[in-house]
C-alpha cells in the first residue's frame, strides 16, 4: 500500500496543473467568490423627475444612487439601462419605476420603498420588464450563455486536443490546406450547432418558463455572433495549451466557473468588491448577459447596447486573434522550410 | 529528383535528436530508417514532411500536395467510415470525383473493399494502418512518408502492408518508412540505421552486411564482455579483429548483427 501511495504522490507532484488545482484553485476561488457571493444590494441607480423631486430625493435612503438622466419617459429610462430605478415625483404622488430585469436591485428597491411607506412616505411602485420578478426571465438569458460557454469553450477545445492525441492534426498540417481552413473547418460545426443550442434554448425558456422576448432577434443574433467568437477562441487557445483532453477540461472549467460567479449571472455586480467586481468586466458573459437580458426582457434598442457589444468585440479580438496566432502557429512550425 | 535530408541536425530540449542525418529516397524505391525506440526515426520522419523545422541541414522534398503521409498514431479519423476518410483526403488535395477509380483501386488492394462504412475507429488495428496507408497514397504522391506502419501489426497484415509498399514504389513514388523490425530492412531497396540520432550505417540490406567488419561466433553459454549479447536461446559475441573466440562456433552475420556491432562501436567510441 505505501508503494501504491509513493507512486500516487509521484504522479501528482509531477502533474503540475492538478496540482495547482487542487492547492491554489481553492484558496483562489474562496478568496474570489467570498467577496462576490452576495446578494445584498448596496447601490442603487435611481433617477428621479417631477416637480417634486428634490423633495423625494432628500428624503431617498443611502442605497438608492440619484444619477442625471435626459429623457423623461421612465420606460425608456429604464430600457435603457440608464439607471435601476426612475421616480416620477408629481404633486399627486410619486411613482417609482423599477427595472425588473436587474432581478436582486428590483427586490432591494421595492423592499426600502415598502419600508418607506410604513414609515409614512409612500411611493406607488411598479415594475416593469419582469412585473412577476420572476427568476427564471432573468436566468435563462444568462443560462443561454452559459451553453454557448460551454460549446465554445469546452467541446472546441476538447475537438482539437482529440485530433492533436489522435495524431490528425499531424495529418492536417501536412496536407496542403492553409491554417485558416482548418482553423474555420474545425470550428465552423461548433459555431452552427451552438447556435441551434441558443435557439432551442430560448424557444423553450419562452414555451416553459414564458421567459418574455420582446426586442428584436437581430441584436441578439449579433451579441451572440460576437460572444461566441470569443467563447470559440477561449476554446481553441485552451487547446494550444493543453496536451490531453484532461487538461483541457480542467481549464475550461478554470474559465467557465468564474463566468458563471463574477460574470452577474447569479450575483449582481454591483454587490462585489471593487477588485472581484472589475474580474467581471473582464469576463464575456457579463456583456453577453447585458445584451441578452436588454433584448429579451426590455426591448433595448442597439444604441442602449453598444458598450457591451463593443466590449464583447474588443475581447472577440483579443481572445480570437490570440487563437487563431497560437494555432498557427502550431501548424505554420510545420509549414517553413519546405523545399520544393 | 532525389528527395532526403542534407546533414540534418535537430536539437530537442537541449539534446540532439538528430545529429547530420543523410537520408536519401529516389523516386520509384523504398528506403526505411530502422533503429531502436529513440533513435531519431520519427523526428526524422517528421523533417521529412515538413512537421519539424530542422536546426541544420537541407531537405529536399516535394510540394505538400505531393506529400503523403501517415503519422505514427495513424492519423485516421475515428469517427469517420473509412469510405470518409479516404473522402476527406481525396477533398483536401482536391482531386475530385475522377480519383474515384484509385480509391476503389487503393480498397481493394488494402482489403478493405468490405469496410468502407465502417468507422475507422471500429477497425482493427492492421486494418487501421492499411486505411492509414492508402490515406497517404491516394493524392499519388511523389513522396510517399510512413512512421512505422507496421508497428503492432500481425506478420500477416505486415506482409501485406509491404506489398502495398512495394506496388506504390512500382509505379514510381519514393516511400519512406521507419520500422523498429530489422527484418523489414530486407524488404526495402535502401537502409538508414540510426542510433541516438546518428546514423550507424546506410546502403542496401545487402551492402550493410558487407561493410561488417570483424567476426561473429555463437555460443550454448553465458559469455562475459562488452562485445557479447544474448539473442533467443544463444549467446553472440563480435570481434572487431576477425579472430573467433576459441570454443565457439563462427557464423555469417546477419543484419542484426551488424547493426548491434555498429551500435556498440559508436557508444565505445562516444
Amino acid at each position: 500500500m505505501l508503494a501504491m501511495i509513493a507512486k500516487e504522490v509521484r504522479q501528482v507532484r509531477r502533474d503540475r496543473r492538478t496540482l495547482a488545482m487542487m492547492i491554489v484553485m481553492p484558496v483562489m476561488l474562496l478568496v474570489i467568490f467570498g467577496y462576490a457571493a452576495s446578494f445584498d444590494v448596496s447601490s442603487i441607480q435611481t433617477a428621479v423627475t417631477g416637480s417634486g423631486a428634490d423633495l423625494v430625493t432628500a428624503n431617498l435612503p443611502g442605497t438608492f444612487e440619484v444619477v442625471p438622466v435626459d429623457h423623461g419617459d421612465p420606460v425608456d429610462v429604464l430600457r435603457r439601462g440608464e439607471a435601476d430605478v426612475m421616480i416620477v415625483a408629481e404633486p399627486a404622488g410619486a411613482t417609482a419605476y423599477i427595472d425588473g430585469s436587474e432581478l436582486f436591485t428590483a427586490r432591494a428597491a421595492q423592499a426600502a420603498f415598502n419600508a418607506a411607506a410604513a414609515s409614512g412616505a409612500p411611493i406607488t411602485t411598479e415594475v416593469l420588464f419582469n412585473p412577476e420578478l420572476d427568476t427564471s426571465a432573468v436566468l435563462v438569458p444568462g443560462l443561454a450563455g452559459l451553453i454557448l460557454i460551454f460549446i465554445g469553450s469546452l467541446v472546441t477545445s476538447l475537438g482539437v486536443v482529440r485530433e492533436r492525441q489522435a495524431g490528425t492534426l499531424e495529418q492536417l498540417a501536412v496536407m496542403p490546406l492553409r491554417p485558416r481552413d482548418i482553423f474555420v473547418g474545425k470550428i465552423a460545426p461548433y459555431f452552427v450547432v451552438a447556435t441551434v443550442d441558443l435557439v432551442v434554448v430560448l424557444f423553450v425558456g419562452w414555451l416553459v418558463f414564458d421567459v418574455p422576448f420582446v426586442g428584436s432577434p437581430w441584436v441578439l443574433a449579433l451579441g451572440s455572433v460576437l460572444f461566441l467568437f470569443v467563447t470559440l477562441g477561449i476554446g481553441v487557445l485552451i487547446s494550444t495549451v493543453s496536451e490531453n483532453q484532461g487538461q483541457a477540461i480542467q481549464l475550461a472549467i478554470m474559465t467557465l466557473l468564474p463566468q458563471v460567479l463574477l460574470s452577474g449571472l447569479i450575483f449582481p455586480l454591483e454587490s462585489m468588491a471593487p477588485g472581484v467586481r472589475w474580474l467581471g468586466y473582464l469576463l464575456p458573459l457579463t456583456y453577453f448577459n447585458q445584451i441578452a437580458r436588454g433584448v429579451m426582457l426590455k426591448d433595448a434598442p442597439l444604441g442602449s447596447l453598444l458598450m457591451p457589444l463593443g466590449l464583447l468585440a474588443a475581447l472577440g479580438l483579443v481572445v480570437f486573434g490570440l487563437a487563431v496566432l497560437r494555432f498557427r502557429r502550431e501548424l505554420g512550425v510545420t509549414r517553413r522550410g519546405v523545399e520544393a | 529528383m532525389i528527395f532526403g535530408l542534407d546533414e540534418v541536425t535537430v536539437i530537442e530540449s537541449g539534446q540532439t535528436a538528430l545529429g547530420e542525418v543523410d537520408v536519401e529516397v529516389a523516386p520509384g524505391s523504398i528506403t526505411v530508417l530502422i533503429g531502436a525506440d529513440g533513435a531519431g526515426k520519427s523526428t526524422a520522419a517528421g523533417v521529412m514532411v515538413g512537421l519539424r523545422r530542422p536546426d541544420g541541414g537541407r531537405v529536399r522534398r516535394p510540394p505538400r500536395r505531393k506529400i503523403g503521409y501517415q503519422p505514427e498514431a495513424a492519423g485516421t479519423w475515428a469517427e469517420l467510415t473509412v469510405a470518409e476518410n479516404l473522402a476527406f483526403v481525396a477533398a483536401a488535395h482536391k482531386l475530385g470525383r475522377s480519383q474515384k477509380p484509385r480509391i476503389d483501386a487503393l480498397l481493394e488492394v488494402t482489403d478493405l473493399t468490405g469496410a468502407t462504412d465502417r468507422l475507422a475507429g471500429q477497425l482493427s488495428g492492421g486494418m487501421r494502418q492499411k486505411l492509414a496507408v492508402a490515406m497517404a497514397m491516394l493524392p499519388d504522391p511523389e513522396l510517399v512518408v510512413l512512421d512505422e506502419p507496421t508497428t503492432g501489426l500481425d506478420p500477416i497484415s505486415r506482409s501485406e502492408l509491404w506489398r502495398l509498399l512495394a506496388r506504390s514504389a512500382g509505379e514510381g513514388t519514393a516511400v519512406l518508412a521507419t520500422t523498429s523490425y530489422l527484418d523489414e530492412a530486407e524488404r526495402a531497396d535502401d537502409v538508414v540505421v540510426l542510433d541516438e540520432g546518428r546514423v550507424l550505417a546506410t546502403g542496401s540490406a545487402a551492402e550493410i552486411r558487407a561493410g561488417f567488419i570483424g567476426t561473429i561466433a555463437v555460443s550454448d553459454v553465458a559469455v562475459a564482455g562488452d562485445h557479447a549479447w544474448r539473442r533467443g536461446p544463444r549467446w553472440r559475441v563480435w570481434s572487431p579483429d576477425g579472430s573467433t573466440p576459441p570454443g565457439l562456433l563462427r557464423v555469417a552475420p546477419d543484419l542484426e548483427d551488424v547493426v548491434t556491432a555498429a551500435a556498440l562501436l559508436r557508444r565505445e567510441s562516444a
